[in-house]
C-alpha cells in the first residue's frame, strides 16, 4: 500500500517521542553510580515498577504481532495473549521472591548465589545475550513497520532509527530513565487501547464489499471451470477481456489470468459452485518485474491515485442481511461477528513458466463461528488434525510461552530496581493487571481491525495502527508514537540487560578483570552500543516475519536456556556447578539449533523450500525445555559429591533432596 | 528461607497451571468443544481466554493478601517479628 505522510501526525509523534527522551535525560543525570546504571538504586516505587513491568513486556509483539495475526486469522492470535500472560504466574509465584533474594544485578547473580562459579557467571551471561538479542530482532522488525505508515519511510530507515535512538537513551541515562519511560509509555498504551476499544464497539459491523478506499471487489460467474475467452466474455463487466493460457504452475492453480482490452493482466480465484461450474472472484497481486514492483498487474505507483493494492477487512454479511449492526457492547460484539461473515485474504505463491513468482492474495469469506475459534492459522491448523504430531507445534508453543515470561533477562532485571521481596511481589502483581487488562484488549482490537476495511493485505504487523487511522490521524499518530516508543523501551531494557550480562558476568566475574565503579558503567555503554548495532542488522535480515512468531522463538530459547536452571536451585538442593552450566549451555544451543533447522527459518529468512527444513516442527519448546532439566538433573547426579564448589551444608547431605 | 509464601505460591501456581492445561489441552485434542457457545452467544474459546486472564489477576491479589512481609523486611523496618 502507499502510505501518505501526514503532518499533524507527524508533529503529534516528534512531540511524544521528544517528551519522552527528554524525561529520559533529566532522569539520566541522577544516576552516575553503577548500581544506579544497572539497578535504579534500587529505589523505584513498587506501583511504577509493575507498570514499568507492562511497559517492559508490552512490546511490539503485543501490541503490533497479536493485533496483527487476529486481525488476519481471528482467534488464533489471542493464543499468544493468554500464553503471555500465564507466564507471569510462573514468574510471580516461582521466582519473583528468591531472584530479588538472591541476585544484585543480573539474573546470573540469583544461579550463582549458591555456587560463585565463573563458569555458571559465563554461561548464565552468554544465554542473556543470546535470549536478549534474539528478543531484540522483533522489536527492531517492528520499529520498521511502524515508520511506514507514519512517515512513509522504508523499512530500515525506521530500524535505523530506533537503533541510534535507543543507543542514546540507554548510553546517556540507565534504568532509572528506563523505568520511567516504560512507566509512562506502559500506561498510556494501555489507555490509549482501551480508548480505540470502546471506539469499535461503538462503530460495531457494517457489511461492505472492499476496504475504506471504495473498491469493491467485483465477483462473477458462475462460468465453466475450464473458461475460454469466448465464455469470459459473455460475463458482464469482461466483454473485452480475454483468459491468459495457464503456464507454469498457474496451471494447477485455483486461479484464473485475465487480460483486458488495456493489457492490464487480473488474477481470478475459483470458488467451485457444483456442476462443474466456478464462481469467480477477484484477487490481488503482487509479484517483482525486471527489479520493478508490479501490483495487480501493473507497476506499483508511488502516491495516492497511482496503481495499489487495495486496503482489506470487511464483514461480507451480517446476521439476518442487515447491513449495519450499530453500536455494540462487550459481548454482542463477539455473539453479533459469530453469526456473520468475514472476508479473509490468504496468499500462495506461484511461479510462472517465466520464472516470475507472483504472490496471489485471494478473497477467503468465512463465517464468523470460524474465525472466533482457534486453529485457522495455517501454523495451528495441527490442532484440527487427526494426526498426534501435528499437535505438537501448538503444545510446544504454549509451553514455550508460559514457561519463558520468568526467563526472560530484561524482566528479571526488574527485580532489583525495587527495595525488597513484597515490593518485588506488589510491582508483579500490578504488572499482572495491568498486561492482563491489555491483552483482553487484544482480541477486540485485533477483531476491529479485522473489519475496518483499512489493512495492508501484505503486512500483519501495521494491523493496529491502521486500524487506528480508519478511526481518526490523531488517534493514529497517538497510537503509532506510544508503539514506537513501546519499541524505543522494550529495547533499551533489553540493552541494558545485555550490557549488564557484559559488565558483571562475563567482563568482572568470569575475566576477573577489576574495574572501578565509573569503568562498568563505561563498559556497559560500549557494550550498549555494539549490541544495538547487532540488532539493527537482524531487524532489517527479518523484515517480512510476524513479530509475535519471532518473539515465540526468544520465549523458546529463554525457557529452554534459563528456567530448568532457575527452577531447579530453588527446588532441589542437588544441584551441582556442572549441572547448571551444561543445562544453560544445552538448553540455549538445542533451541537456537532447533530454530535455525525448522521449516520457517526456511522459508521466511534463507528462502529455501519448507521441505528441505531438518527440524520436524518449528517450535522447540516442548523438546528443548525438558532437555535442559533432564541435563540439569544428569549432570548434578553424575558430579554430586565430586565438586569442591558445592560447599553449602544442604547440598552435601544427599538426604536432603 | 520464607517456606509459607514460597508454599502458598507453589498451591497457587498448581491451580493456575490445572486451568491453563485444561485450555491447552482442549484446544489440542477437542477443538470442536471450544466453538459450543455456552452464554450469551460468544464461544467457549472467547470465554476460557478471558476467564484464564481473570483468573491470573484473581490468584495474583489472592496470593498478595495471603503473603506475610519476610522477617529480614520486618527487622529492616524497625518492626519486631
Amino acid at each position: 500500500m502507499i502510505h501518505e505522510a501526514s503532518y499533524v501526525a507527524i508533529a503529534i509523534f516528534f512531540a511524544f517521542v521528544a517528551v519522552t527522551l527528554g524525561i529520559s535525560f533529566y532522569l539520566g543525570g541522577k544516576a552516575k553510580s553503577s548500581q544506579g546504571y544497572f539497578a535504579a538504586h534500587g529505589q523505584i516505587p513498587w506501583f511504577v515498577n509493575g507498570v514499568a513491568f507492562a511497559g517492559d513486556y508490552l512490546s511490539a509483539a503485543s501490541f503490533l504481532g497479536i493485533c496483527g495475526m487476529i486481525a488476519f486469522y481471528g482467534y488464533d492470535g489471542f493464543l499468544y495473549s493468554i500464553g503471555y500472560l500465564a507466564g507471569w504466574i510462573v514468574a510471580l509465584f516461582v521466582v519473583a521472591e528468591p531472584m530479588k533474594r538472591l541476585g544484585k544485578f543480573t539474573f546470573a547473580d540469583a544461579l550463582d548465589s549458591k555456587f560463585n562459579s565463573p563458569g555458571i557467571k559465563l554461561a548464565a551471561g552468554i544465554s542473556t545475550l543470546a535470549v536478549s538479542i534474539f528478543y531484540l530482532i522483533p522489536q527492531m522488525v517492528g520499529a520498521g513497520v511502524l515508520v511506514q505508515p507514519l512517515l512513509n519511510f522504508p523499512h530500515w530507515l525506521g530500524v535505523v532509527i530506533v537503533g541510534a535512538t535507543v543507543i542514546i537513551i540507554v548510553v546517556t541515562a540507565g534504568m532509572v530513565s528506563t523505568t520511567w519511560v516504560q512507566f509512562l509509555k506502559g500506561s498510556l498504551l494501555v489507555l490509549f487501547s482501551a480508548i480505540l476499544t470502546v471506539m469499535i464497539w461503538a462503530r460495531g459491523f457494517e457489511t461492505k464489499q472492499g476496504g475504506i478506499d471504495g473498491h469493491e471487489f467485483r465477483s462473477s460467474g458462475p462460468i465453466s471451470e475450464w473458461a475460454t475467452s469466448g465464455e469470459l466474455r459473455q460475463q458482464p463487466g469482461f466483454e473485452e477481456s480475454e483468459v491468459v493460457p495457464p503456464d507454469g504452475e498457474w496451471s494447477d492453480a485455483p486461479f484464473v489470468r485475465t487480460r483486458n482490452s488495456a493489457g492490464i493482466v487480473a488474477v481470478w480465484s475459483k470458488e467451485d459452485v457444483g456442476n462443474g461450474s466456478v464462481r469467480l472472484r477477484e484477487a490481488q497481486t503482487v509479484e517483482t518485474r525486471d527489479g520493478q514492483t508490479w501490483v495487480n498487474g501493473q507497476p506499483k505507483g508511488v502516491k495516492k491515485g497511482d496503481p495499489e493494492l487495495h486496503p482489506i477487512g470487511y464483514v461480507s454479511k451480517l446476521h439476518g442481511g442487515e447491513a449495519k449492526s450499530g453500536s455494540l457492547g462487550p459481548l454482542s460484539f463477539f455473539s453479533t461477528l459469530q453469526e456473520s461473515e468475514v472476508v479473509l485474504w490468504p496468499k500462495q505463491v506461484i511461479a510462472g513458466a517465466d520464472g516470475v513468482k507472483t504472490t496471489v492474495y485471494y478473497q477467503k469469506p468465512t463465517p464468523g463461528s470460524q474465525i472466533l475459534r482457534p486453529g485457522e492459522h495455517p501454523r495451528f491448523k495441527g490442532i484440527r488434525s487427526k494426526k498426534p504430531l501435528d499437535k505438537l507445534n501448538f503444545l510446544s508453543l504454549m509451553l514455550a510461552l508460559f514457561c519463558g515470561t520468568a526467563s526472560l533477562p530484561h524482566i528479571l532485571i526488574r527485580y532489583y530496581t525495587v527495595k525488597d521481596e513484597s515490593s518485588a511481589r506488589k510491582s508483579t502483581i500490578v504488572g499482572i493487571a495491568s498486561i492482563g487488562f491489555f491483552y483482553v484488549l487484544t482480541l477486540y482490537l485485533g477483531l476491529g481491525a479485522m473489519t475496518s476495511g483499512s489493512m495492508d493485505v501484505t503486512n500483519s504487523n501495521m494491523a493496529a495502527p491502521l486500524l487506528a487511522r480508519s478511526m481518526n490521524e490523531w488517534l493514529f499518530a497517538a497510537i503509532s508514537a506510544i508503539a514506537f516508543t513501546t519499541v524505543l523501551g522494550t529495547v533499551s531494557g533489553l540493552i541494558l540487560a545485555s550490557a549488564g550480562a557484559v559488565t558483571h558476568d562475563l567482563m568482572s566475574s568470569y575475566l576477573k578483570i577489576e574495574m572501578s565503579d565509573h569503568e562498568k558503567v563505561r563498559v556497559a555503554k560500549i557494550a550498549s552500543v555494539v549490541v544495538g548495532a547487532i540488532a539493527v542488522v537482524l531487524g532489517i535480515l527479518f523484515q517480512g516475519m510476524n513479530v509475535s512468531y519471532l518473539v515465540g522463538w526468544a520465549f523458546s530459547v529463554a525457557a529452554s536456556a534459563n528456567l530448568p536452571s532457575l527452577v531447579m536451585i530453588l527446588f532441589w538442593k542437588g544441584v551441582t556447578r556442572q549441572g547448571v552450566i551444561t543445562a544453560i549451555l544445552v538448553g540455549m544451543f538445542s533451541s537456537l539449533g532447533w530454530i535455525l533447522l525448522s521449516a520457517d527459518t526456511f522459508t521466511g529468512v534463507y528462502g529455501l523450500p519448507a521441505e528441505d527444513a531438518i527440524a520436524p516442527f518449528s517450535q522447540p519448546g516442548i523438546v528443548t525445555i525438558p532437555l535442559g532439566f533432564l541435563t540439569l538433573i544428569v549432570v548434578s547426579l553424575m558430579t554430586a559429591g565430586k565438586s569442591e564448589q558445592t560447599t553449602s551444608p544442604q547440598s552435601a547431605n544427599p538426604e536432603s533432596a | 528461607m520464607d517456606t509459607r509464601n514460597a508454599r502458598i505460591g507453589l498451591v497457587l501456581f498448581a491451580v493456575y497451571l490445572l486451568l491453563y492445561g485444561g485450555f491447552v489441552f482442549l484446544n489440542a485434542f477437542a477443538a470442536d468443544v471450544m466453538e459450543t457457545t455456552p452464554i450469551a452467544g460468544v464461544n467457549l474459546a472467547i470465554l476460557y481466554g478471558f476467564g484464564l486472564i481473570i483468573a491470573a489477576l484473581v490468584l495474583a491479589l489472592l496470593y498478595g493478601f495471603l503473603c506475610k512481609p519476610t522477617d529480614e523486611e520486618i527487622t529492616a523496618r524497625g518492626g519486631k517479628k
